[in-house]
């Protein structure tokens, strides 16, 4: 029930784009058509497990027994670049279709601050290695869920008659606010 | 020296990196909703992009080609560490405020673009400037954004209560509020710099 708990609150309560702020370069980026958003779902979905699970270990049983906390940002950082490579270079060789599939958005994720963002949330949430590992499951469905949806809405957008100041970003924004605001219609839902 | 002026200028309007550029919005929106919380942020960003403007532009001509994006990563998540270290011992309220964005300062497109676009290829004087240009374009943005959010949401600016919070539309400072805020100033700009041309 707890772990049913985290996944929901952050799959819809705390959604990561829509009610958190964060990966929203990517949000902005890649949701122009359906098919780069699901594709980078796919890649988000991937890293991000592998990667709390990895920063997770990291932390516990080695930067935290040797008191290095003050090296957590460079070390993450560094440990999901060349991670981000490593898991480029497995899928191409081991799985070539998965790798067809996301392939061009698995460097892009490097930069995308959500893989950061959760593997410092579980630290700082203290959560269990269980526990970490259903929330970033519950983090990159939410992810997968607003951004999909939010292309599916842009492209729609593209025949609808916009006021020409709006054209472009600033309409995004507009629709951004509108699906924001239907995701705190979940707040206190399961009573989180 | 009209050339480090033209340095410090081009961050501030022309390219401002939020609402221009379009990089760094995760932290202008999550961070916005009062004017506090978007200064301390901007004084954040501005101490990382100068301190690692300048010290790139240092070691420069030492850097090697193939694996200078590693370096950068690694000065960054320096001046990164250090910020959220002095901002957790001196002022704990605004650190438990801006949470997870501190060391997420670290992944802040403006600060690794900068790094590369300008500060790679130019002398310490004028990356130091386009530093300063850049971090001012930026408080600019996310300081407007967070003193209309806080008037519009909290009937306050900088704390100091304006009307009553109880007429005061909530929505602003709500996330939603953050991607209205946004979207219209966009827009503005848009028909300002129309009209101007």
């Amino acid at each position: 029930m707890e772990l049913f708990g985290i996944f929901f609150a952050a799959f819809l309560i705390n959604n990561i784009l829509l009610i958190r702020f964060i990966a929203l370069c990517s949000f902005f980026g890649v949701s122009t058509k359906i098919d780069t958003s699901i594709g980078m779902s796919f890649a988000v979905i991937f890293v991000m497990t592998i990667s709390s699970a990895v920063a997770w270990v990291l932390y516990h049983f080695v930067l935290f027994p040797f008191h290095l906390e003050f090296l957590r940002t460079a070390t993450f950082i560094l440990t999901i670049a060349a991670l981000v490579q490593l898991e480029e270079l497995y899928l191409k060789k081991m799985i070539p279709t998965l790798y067809r599939a996301m392939g061009i958005y698995l460097p892009l994720i490097t930069t995308n601050c959500a893989i950061l963002a959760v593997a410092f949330l579980v630290i700082d949430y203290r959560y269990s290695f269980l526990q970490s590992m259903v929330y970033s499951l519950g983090v990159s469905a939410g992810y997968s869920l607003a951004i999909i949806l939010f292309a599916y809405v842009r492209e729609r957008m593209l025949l609808a008659p916009i006021p020409k100041w709006f054209q472009g970003y600033p309409i995004a924004f507009i629709t951004a606010a509108l699906m924001s605001l239907a995701f705190l219609g979940f707040t206190g839902m399961f009573g989180l | 020296m009209s050339n480090l002026l033209k340095d410090f200028n081009q961050g501030i309007i022309k390219e401002n990196p939020v609402l221009r550029l379009m990089i760094g919005l995760c932290p202008t929106l999550a961070v916005s909703n009062n004017a506090i919380n978007a200064l301390g942020m901007s004084v954040a960003v501005a101490f990382v992009l100068i301190c690692s403007n300048l010290v790139v532009a240092m070691i420069r001509k030492i850097t090697p080609d193939e694996v200078r994006i590693p370096i950068f990563i690694i000065v960054i998540s320096t001046f990164v560490t250090i910020s959220d270290y002095i901002m957790h011992a001196y002022y704990p309220d605004l650190y438990a405020a801006l949470g997870v964005f501190v060391p997420l300062i670290v992944v802040n497109c403006i600060i690794l673009g900068r790094a590369e676009a300008f500060a790679y290829r130019n002398p310490v004087m004028s990356s130091v400037m386009d530093g300063v240009g850049m971090s001012l374009g930026f408080a600019l943005a996310l300081v407007s954004i967070g003193v209309i959010r806080e008037i519009l949401g909290a009937g306050s600016v900088f704390g100091f209560q304006l009307y009553n919070s109880a007429v005061a539309a909530t929505i602003m400072i709500l996330p939603p509020g953050a991607f209205i805020t946004i979207g219209i100033l966009m827009a503005g700009l848009n028909k300002l710099e129309n009209k101007v041309l």
